[in-house]
């Protein structure tokens, strides 16, 4: 690979007070891939993507997005090219904002004109009907929701996608809507996603590339044909793709 | 029969008219463990909590026969009631970190429910709590005993529960989403652990989920509600079997270590499937 990584992380460490939760993390991530990382509770996946996204400032290691070192406060332009999605779709979005409210903030805050078209256009493209434009939060099924806040997440026309957990409050079926929408932005818009999730099967289905976290630890990274395959080295990896895949034997 | 349901209907009043939730919903259970299936909003949760007589205070319940052994649970008066829920019926809920009381010990809470069933003194109590702990496999009964919930990971939280639900030797287990706010490997052992003690007691198990594929796995039989209704019931070894559209859906629609596909299928909703 001669172009750099869209993502680099190298030697990322988190503590929380004298508790060290990510130990050392590298990855890379070349442009419009996805890089899967799966693991349990605890094991530091989403802290390393709060780092990532800048949600939290208190790492240290090495974090280049697009060829450029980013620090522990970010610009906002970083905030245009690097957007993310959470689990939640229920408390991710604005109970009191109107749809279009929420999608035209990001708007506002990168000075960006054409709210109007903008608006229309992004809901348009992750599916959502126009009316959808005028109502409140409460107002929408949990799917519809989590369209919301990918259409919020896209409408700055960010490089960068970070998911986590987008679709584990959802039922398998919106789950499958909400996997096959992400796959399609991707592919149009060259997006890059780093993608957290529990599901094995999940992040296999969205994901070339796997990083298994273990106590703060990468403990392996391996491609998505060499998990399905079962071409697993570290022992975790494979209790969890034995979980996984005895509950697919019906 | 443990449980005997026939057409069971549970209905909201709303602003601009009733809206039916549970429409007829009809089974019958045994000692045996039986799975509810459905999405969100199927009405899983509320075909269970009508057999407690567990429903918010705007929802009218009716049905042509809805008993507990024998007991006529639409007619019961509240003492009645009392003698069913939680104690020849236990209810495990989905996330133990907001059914334990924050501000008690374990072996407290452990010990109370003990009492409340079966009486006794505070030492009796609290030895029992320690055997319940131990039955549900919690390596150091007496350490955990002192210990805050907030102080105990969400598998050892979900034990606790079970443990004590088991206190008053129930007949029937109702677990409502037990392990979904769980790790997968946490989920399998506390599944693994709640079929084990179904089965040596002799106990009923009405387990209800989102999770087609992980209920057909401890179950015997799966109740799969769409919209209110039961539409298929289905052997949990039959699952490949299923014959209607939206089982049949549900089961496609899972993202598939072993067999990847580009995209996944969307369910597409018949209107037809509302119909009886």
């Amino acid at each position: 690979m001669t172009a750099s990584p869209m993502i680099d992380v190298d030697r990322l460490r988190v503590s929380f007070g004298d508790k060290e939760v990510v130990k050392g993390v590298s990855f890379r991530v070349p442009a419009g891939e996805c890089f899967g990382l799966v693991g349990e509770s605890g094991s530091g996946k989403s802290t390393v993507l709060r780092a990532l996204s800048g949600l939290n400032g208190a790492w240290s290691g090495r974090i280049a997005v697009a060829g450029a070192e980013v620090g522990p406060k970010r610009h906002r332009a970083f905030f245009r090219k690097v957007q993310m999605v959470f689990q939640d779709p229920y408390g991710s979005l604005h109970p009191r904002q109107t749809i279009d409210r929420i999608l035209s903030e990001p708007l506002l805050v990168h000075g960006l004109g054409d709210v109007e078209r903008r608006v229309a256009a992004t809901l348009a493209e992750v599916a959502l009907p126009a009316a959808v434009r005028f109502r409140f939060p409460h107002q929408l099924s949990g799917g519809q929701r989590q369209r919301v806040a990918i259409a919020r997440a896209l409408i700055a026309e960010p490089e960068v996608l970070l998911l986590d957990e987008p679709t584990s409050a959802l039922d398998v079926s919106v789950q499958a809507e909400i996997l096959n929408l992400l796959a399609d932005l991707r592919r149009q818009r060259r997006l890059t996603y780093v993608l957290v999730s529990h599901n094995l099967a999940v992040v296999a289905h969205l994901c070339a590339r796997i990083g298994v976290m273990l106590g703060g630890e990468m403990v392996e990274e391996l491609s998505a044909e060499d998990l399905r395959a079962g071409r697993a080295q570290h022992p975790h990896t494979r209790e969890l793709r034995t979980l996984s895949v005895g509950l697919e034997e019906v | 029969m443990l449980v005997d349901i026939a057409d069971l209907r549970v209905t909201f009043a709303t602003r601009t008219g009733t809206f039916e939730a549970v429409r007829g919903v009809s089974m019958r259970i045994g000692t045996e463990k039986l799975g509810i299936v459905g999405e969100s909003g199927s009405g899983k949760s509320l075909t269970a909590r009508s057999l407690m007589r567990l429903l918010p205070a705007n929802a009218r319940l009716s049905a042509e026969r809805l008993t507990f052994d024998g007991i006529d649970v639409l007619n019961a008066d509240e003492r009645t009631m009392r003698t069913i829920r939680g104690r020849r019926a236990g209810f495990i809920l989905q996330d133990p970190k907001y059914s334990l009381n924050p501000v008690m010990t374990i072996g407290r809470q452990v010990a109370e429910a003990w009492r409340t069933h079966k009486g006794g003194g505070r030492r009796e109590a609290e030895e029992a709590a320690a055997d319940l702990l131990d039955q549900v496999r919690i390596r150091d009964p007496r350490h955990v005993m002192g210990l805050y919930p907030h102080e105990v990971s969400g598998g050892m939280g979900q034990r606790v529960m079970i443990a004590m639900m088991l206190a008053p030797d129930p007949e029937l287990l109702i677990a409502d989403e037990p392990t979904s706010a769980l790790d997968a490997t946490v989920q399998a052992e506390i599944l693994r652990l709640m079929e084990d003690l179904v089965t040596r007691r002799g106990m009923g198990l009405i387990l209800i989920s989102h999770d087609l594929p992980l209920v057909s796995h401890f179950c015997d039989r799966v109740a799969v509600m769409y919209a209110g209704r039961v539409v298929e019931t289905l052997a949990a070894g039959e699952l490949a079997r299923a014959r209607h559209p939206y089982t049949r859906g549900l089961l496609d629609c899972l993202p598939s270590l072993t067999h990847p596909r580009e995209r996944l299928p969307v369910l597409a909703r018949d209107a037809a499937w509302l119909q009886p």
